[in-house]
């Protein structure tokens, strides 16, 4: 069988294929390029994907509403939260039930989708800085993740995958003392992103390798439908949270970090990079104006009960919806089809952000060498999971 | 909030009557404003000169394609869809199209719809998924091979009368579950 998409007997005399991956270490799981190179040169890059393929949307059609979610949470393994966090509202939209969640419910679910976003932005931030040879910065965000993780695994029982956010309420209430521990968190780990920002972002070296690498024009990645850091980064103001105003984001200031080209181009390496280092600070932000929120006048009390408003029939009429939000890596959207009569859904297509984003990837690496697709692919940010689905 | 429900009404049916003028009463096949998305169904050979028609227009300009979905519409109906989900970043306003096609379910011959990879390159993946996984053959596509699953996987998986393989390259995909006894 012939695994290569090129017509070999048409390459050039200077021209060789190279396969790069499934797996070579900087492939972020198990993604294949096929490369036709000259000399360092690469002319083509055609990825072939799918080794994550589990056919998400088939199980989806088995399951009801409620039992998807666990699958939902195995797409973008690094971010479950805000996974489970659109495919919630989206069901809550169907059923009509989406304006009578109680406020409490609103702000736990926005604190630990910002905190889920921030760890995915370390690991971005982490591992993008390995890929081009900076091994220190991964272990300084790894630290800071693990007390993410630790805070998530103790309010939900899982370190990654949390099944915490429920069609119409909560798995539980955060534990006692929560809230406490997470402005700790928060206090200790703004210096931190200053050191990092020394550490990598303002580092020469690191400079050198990713200004004017992989420019994306703003365009091209919207024909193309690149969304998140990727799109913000080639400048442009866009931001479903603000953009969709959906929970309680309106209630909520941050701002949105966009690509400036402070370094060269607008849209090069760099800018992604630093939209993701600056979508933390304002990630932080937003956490801690969840906690003021939630230790004033959305106190815990012992008659709140987050799992009051758990619809006992999960039935929404003959529709379709299409619901979108905005995760660490972009525009995550569900497109339903309910057929009114059971509480499967009849289709649930995810349309995931990584999935577009890649393939945007052959029209960046045209021309580029080969060192520096590693830089433009880990400035994508993939995660395969959601890539096969 | 009220008022916003009355102008996006209006929009929808904007949007509605613009292709009814390019193209004819005819290509607009039926429209559902009801929902919580506007949807106009419209027919299927006209969908990639409608795309582009939306994407340029100053009046909507839909310059992002969101989603673009392949639905089997059911083993009573033998109707498959193509569901696309536009989006204007300039105008912030969102909208379904939708093309419809009856036939019998054999997979020697697919669906056919014209392809919109021209006109929004997300369309590009996206068809070779619902190619893939719905078996709906997208006519002028430039690269129209499976995606997800391997090259030479036989029947469509997310067809609702597809029955799981039980083989591939040679070796059992469930294989007998032995328990301890």
């Amino acid at each position: 069988m012939n695994n290569l998409k090129t017509d070999l007997s048409k390459l050039k005399n200077e021209e060789m294929i190279l396969n790069m991956g499934p797996q070579h270490p900087s492939m972020h799981g198990v993604l294949r390029l096929e490369l036709v190179t000259d000399g360092e040169t690469v002319k083509e890059c055609i990825p072939h994907i799918g080794y994550l393929h589990r056919c998400f949307e088939k199980h989806a059609e088995a399951l009801n509403y409620q039992q998807i979610i666990p699958f939902v949470d195995r797409m973008d393994y690094l971010s479950s939260m805000n996974n489970d966090h659109v495919f919630v509202m989206g069901v809550e939209k169907m059923l009509g039930i989406d304006q009578s969640i109680p406020k409490r419910v609103e702000y736990i679910r926005v604190l630990v989708c910002e905190l889920n976003r921030i760890a995915s932005h370390l690991i971005a931030i982490g591992t993008y800085g390995m890929d081009i040879g900076a091994v220190t910065p991964f272990f300084f965000c790894f630290k800071e993740r693990e007390h993410i993780l630790n805070l998530l695994e103790w309010a939900s029982g899982a370190r990654l995958l949390y099944n915490y956010i429920w069609i119409g309420g909560l798995f539980y209430d955060l534990p006692v003392g929560f809230e406490q521990r997470c402005s700790e968190f928060l206090t200790q780990f703004k210096p931190k992103m200053r050191e990092l920002d020394e550490l990598l972002t303002n580092n020469s070296i690191f400079i050198g390798r990713t200004q004017n690498i992989g420019v994306l024009p703003l365009d091209v990645a919207i024909n193309y439908g690149c969304s998140g850091p990727m799109l913000r980064g080639s400048g442009i103001n866009y931001d479903l949270r603000r953009i969709d105003a959906y929970s309680v984001y309106p209630e909520l200031d941050f701002e949105i970090p966009i690509g400036e080209g402070k370094m060269g181009t607008t849209g090069d390496c760099w800018d992604r990079f630093d939209v993701r280092v600056r979508e933390i600070a304002e990630s932080i932000k937003i956490a801690e104006q969840c906690i003021e929120r939630l230790t004033k006048e959305l106190k815990r009390s012992p008659e709140f009960d987050p799992r009051a408003r758990l619809p006992k029939k999960l039935i929404p009429k003959a529709q379709e919806f299409y619901c979108r939000g905005e995760m660490p890596k972009g525009e995550l959207g569900y497109y339903f089809i309910a057929d009114g009569k059971s509480d499967k859904p009849f289709r649930c297509k995810a349309r995931a952000a990584s999935f577009s984003n890649l393939s945007v990837l052959p029209e960046l690496a045209k021309g580029a060498m080969i060192a520096d697709l590693i830089a433009i692919l880990g400035s994508i940010d993939i995660v395969l999971g959601e890539v096969d689905r | 909030m009220e008022n916003r429900k009355i102008s996006s009404l209006t929009m929808n049916e904007k949007i509605s009557n613009l292709i009814k003028e390019s193209f004819g009463e005819q290509a607009v096949l039926s429209t559902d404003f009801n929902g919580l998305q506007g949807i106009i169904v419209v027919q299927t050979n006209l969908i990639a000169e409608i795309s582009l028609l939306l994407r340029n227009h100053p009046t909507c300009y839909f310059d992002y394609l969101s989603c673009l979905s392949g639905v089997d519409l059911g083993l009573e109906k033998n109707q498959f869809a193509v569901v696309y989900h536009l989006s204007s970043i300039t105008l912030g306003y969102q909208i379904v199209l939708k093309v419809i096609i009856d036939h019998p379910r054999d997979t020697t011959q697919l669906p056919i719809v014209p392809t919109v990879s021209q006109v929004w390159r997300t369309a590009d993946w996206h068809e070779r998924e619902a190619y893939d996984l719905v078996g709906i053959y997208f006519q002028g596509h430039p690269d129209l091979r499976r995606i997800l699953c391997p090259d030479d996987w036989e029947g469509y998986a997310l067809r609702k009368d597809y029955v799981a393989a039980e083989s591939y390259g040679g070796l059992k995909i469930n294989g007998e579950v032995k328990t301890n006894e």
